[in-house]
Parts: C-alpha cells; structure tokens; sequence
C-alpha cells in the first residue's frame, strides 16, 4: 500500500474536475456552497476581494478556520500557503486539508523559491500565467495547476488572457518538429521531460482549472469553453447579493457550459454580481498574478 | 454497442476513453434523453453530493432508475458506487439507492490517506489490480444478492449485483482495462 503517489495527489484533481470549488472563510459558508453543489472548498480567512481592501501582509488561515469547516462538510476541503513557505504547508498537511493552494493571493515568504511539492503526501494546486509557468510548478511537484487571473476583481479579463496563452502555446508546441523542442523548453524555461509530455498529450500533464476574476455563470462556461477543467470561485461567490442562487447557477453553468438555453435560464434573477474592478486601476505592483516565478 | 458516460462532474473523460479502448461506442450524459439507446451507463468518480443533486434538478434520478429496472446495465466507481448504495452511513443525500449495500463516504479517510495497492481479483485472474483510492468509500454491509468480487481487508470494494457493478476504487486511472472489459461482458450476457 502506498500513500501519498503522484497518481494518488494528481487523482484526486481529476476527480474534482468539471465542478466548482468555492472559496469560503466560515462553516456557514461551506455549508452553502457544498448544499449549492460544490465539489470542494477552499477554506480561507478572508476572500481575496479582503485581501485586496485591506492590504498588508497576507498569510495562512488560521488553523482553526481550516479545522471548522473540515468539520462542518463532507467535500474536501483546500488551504492557502503562501508562495514558498513549506513551513505553512506542513501546517495545513498536518491538519488534513485534502489539496494546498500555494498561492499568490498571499503574500509570498520567498522572493525566488517555490515550495518542493515532491515532498509533501497532500497534494498542491499552483497558478500559472503561461505554459512555462505552469510546467515548473507540475516540475516542482505541483499536482494541478490553475489560471491564476486576477483575483479579488470580479474581472475575468486576465484568466481569459492566462488559459489562452497556455493553450496557445501548446497547440504551438504539438506543430513542432522534434529539433526544435529543446530550444522551446528553454525559451519558456521548463523542464524538457514535461514539455515532451505535454507536447505527447498535447494538453497540460495535470488537471488545469479556471481561476481570478469568475464572477458569474456565463464567466464560468466561457473558461470551460476556453479549455479549463473546473472552476475556482473567490470573491465572486460570497461578495454577491445571493451568494446561495449564485452558487447554484455557477456549478451549473459549468457542467452545461457548452448549452446556451441551459446558460440563460441559470443566469436569470441572481441579484448583484460582486463589484468588480478595472485591471488598469490596480498598480502593477498591487498585481497578484505578478507574484510567483 | 453503445455505453454512456455520466458527464455532470468528475473523471467522466478518462471513462470514456477506456471504453472506446475497449472497442464500445462511449457518449457523454447530461440529459435525460441521452439515456435513450443505452446498453450501459458507467457513473465516474467525482463529488457524490455534487453530482447527486445534479441529478435531481436535472432530471435524471428517476430516468436512470426506470432504465436499470429495465435492463440497463450499470457501472459506478468511488462517487459512483456511493451513488448507487441504497443507505448511505450518516447522510441523507441524493441517490440512486439501486444496489442493497450499505456504503461508508471517505471511509479509509482524507486525501492524505488515501493510496494506490495491488488487490487480488479471482475473477480477473492471477495477475493482481493496481487499485487506485481517492478519498474512497467502502461496502460494509452487502445484501443476499450482491457478489463480493474483492475485498481490502473485510471492506469490500468491488461487488456486482445483477446489472450493476461497482468499485470504490479508479480503474480509468490506470492502464488496467479488465474491470471496463468485465463490464461490456456483464453486458452482453457473458459475464
């Protein structure tokens, strides 16, 4: 019997794909989001949209926040670490969460480090802006990978812009000849062995989900249309005038994301959407997604 | 021979490919009209609340139950097999109820519990299944008419009772397509 593989952490991603996994910070909220169809939570101090407002340094969760809503649903339920602080990790893996976020969200603890996911039994989730970005962190041990938008905005602008350059890039990359793939991995500095994967498969080795800006259903079928596997809602979700009605609509906009009359008959009625917010108006050294290397 | 793949959530994909490996013709299920022509339905791994509500507000509880009084054959794995249980220990969830077993969710624990291992399957022969379990449920109560096809310890985590077959483990995760092959014989009456 072995525990803790690298198809065991990657499996568990698999399985979450084509659902919705909410961010949460009470086990009020975890209750609604799982009643409302979610196939995880991510277990949170505050949502990002917080995070944003209030500035400062953000870290891990308090352990009991994690520990009350791993009580409160039977889904499972994920944690955020700040980009490299393994400490934080094996905090959260000790508690049981069932996936690590390490996130840019946080505030990073290493400005050139990311954690050494190989190491860890509980598997980790990363965001990614491109296909470089992405296959270092599955090279670091990364188990699923998501779009890392821009969180906290309500804007889906930038998880568009991130899964279509990582799409792109790989439909590039399957047009290659084999002499020119070595030069390729270089350029976008990843591992060789996983760029030949990926370029075998000719999609991402591991699950890749939709997240930073999904505010409504139509944001959610739009991403699933664009290729993710799933959907993160942060902010959207408990920033919004019905958080339950919208949590609904969401999972089901992501299973019927390829059905426009299913599309418009969740859209209907859900009150406000979250307030959103331009990217230009955010300092690009305020930008999330420009945290991780 | 046409096999249908419940596509609301979960490892649906890797189903499908298995299938059509396996020489079936393999299509994706949202609707309850796409049960029509079914010779079988497998019900993947995924989250069994949250596919289990889909399944309600979507209509497709009591079309999939009125098809496998009806002959249709059914295979669940992991959310699946929990899907199909007919009591499930400490919750009052949606599901199918066809299978008379008792099913345990998350019963060897949480994600960092959970473990692949080699599990000895008479019925497939020597060579031994690398079973993968996520977060998996276990049988611990099965009725008269269910046939106990392996076991971890005293939790059983295959079994097959008529037309319905389930695992609480992910075959679609390996290369393994025997417990798949297994299923398109239970289909044509062979197995």
């Amino acid at each position: 019997m072995e525990q803790g593989t690298f198809r065991v952490k990657a499996g568990l991603a698999e399985m979450l794909k084509g659902g919705v996994i909410m961010d949460v910070t009470t086990p009020e909220q975890a209750k609604i989001a799982e009643q409302a169809g979610a196939c995880a939570v991510m277990a949170l101090e505050r949502v990002p949209a917080d995070i944003r407002a209030a500035g400062g340094v953000a870290r891990m969760a308090d352990p009991t926040i994690v520990q009350r809503i791993m009580e409160a649903v039977t889904i499972p339920v994920m944690a955020k670490a700040r980009i490299g602080h393994f400490v934080e990790a094996r905090i959260l893996e000790a508690l049981g969460a069932d996936y690590i976020d390490e996130s840019e969200v946080l505030t990073p603890a290493d400005d050139k480090f990311h954690i050494n996911k190989h190491d860890f039994k509980v598997p980790f989730v990363c965001g990614a802006k491109n296909l470089g970005e992405a296959l270092r962190r599955i090279g670091e041990g990364a188990a699923m990978i998501r779009t890392k938008g821009e969180p906290g905005t309500g804007n889906v602008v930038e998880a568009v812009k991130h899964i279509r350059m990582v799409m792109s890039e790989i439909r590039l990359l399957q047009n290659l000849p084999e002499e020119e793939v070595a030069a390729f991995a270089k350029n976008i500095a990843a591992p060789i062995e996983l760029v030949h994967e990926t370029k075998k498969l000719g999609r991402l080795p591991v699950v890749n989900f939709a997240a930073g800006g999904i505010a409504t259903p139509a944001d959610a079928a739009l991403m699933m249309q664009l290729g993710c596997d799933g959907i993160f809602v942060g902010s959207g979700i408990f920033k919004s005038s019905d958080p339950a009605a919208r949590a609904k609509a969401i999972v089901a906009a992501t299973t019927y994301h390829n059905d426009p009359k299913v599309l418009a008959e969740v859209s209907r009625g859900l009150g406000e959407a979250m307030p959103g917010l331009e990217i230009s108006t955010i300092a690009p050294h305020e930008r999330m997604q420009e945290r991780g290397w | 021979m046409k096999i249908g793949v419940l596509a609301l959530q979960g490892a649906f994909r890797e189903h499908r490919w298995m299938l059509e490996r396996c020489g079936a013709e393999a299509v994706e299920v949202r609707k309850p009209e796409d049960l029509d022509d079914l010779a079988g339905l497998v019900i993947p791994g995924g989250e069994s609340t949250t596919i289990g509500k889909l399944l309600v507000e979507w209509g497709l509880m009591d079309k999939i139950r009125e098809r496998a009084a009806a002959g249709m054959a059914v295979y669940g794995t992991c959310a699946g097999m929990i899907l199909l249980a007919r009591e499930i220990v400490g919750s009052d969830q949606p599901r199918l109820g066809l299978m008379d077993v008792t099913v345990r969710r998350n019963a060897f624990g949480r994600q960092r519990e959970s473990f692949e291992a080699d599990l000895n399957v008479p019925e497939f022969g020597a060579e031994p299944v690398r079973a993968v379990f996520i977060r998996a449920p276990f049988i611990e109560l099965a009725g008269p008419d269910v046939k106990v096809l392996a076991a971890v310890g005293d939790h059983i985590v295959i079994a097959r009772q008529g037309n319905l077959l389930a695992t609480a483990f992910h075959p679609e995760l390996t290369d393994d397509d025997r417990i798949h092959r297994y299923f398109i014989k239970m289909i044509q009456g062979k197995a």
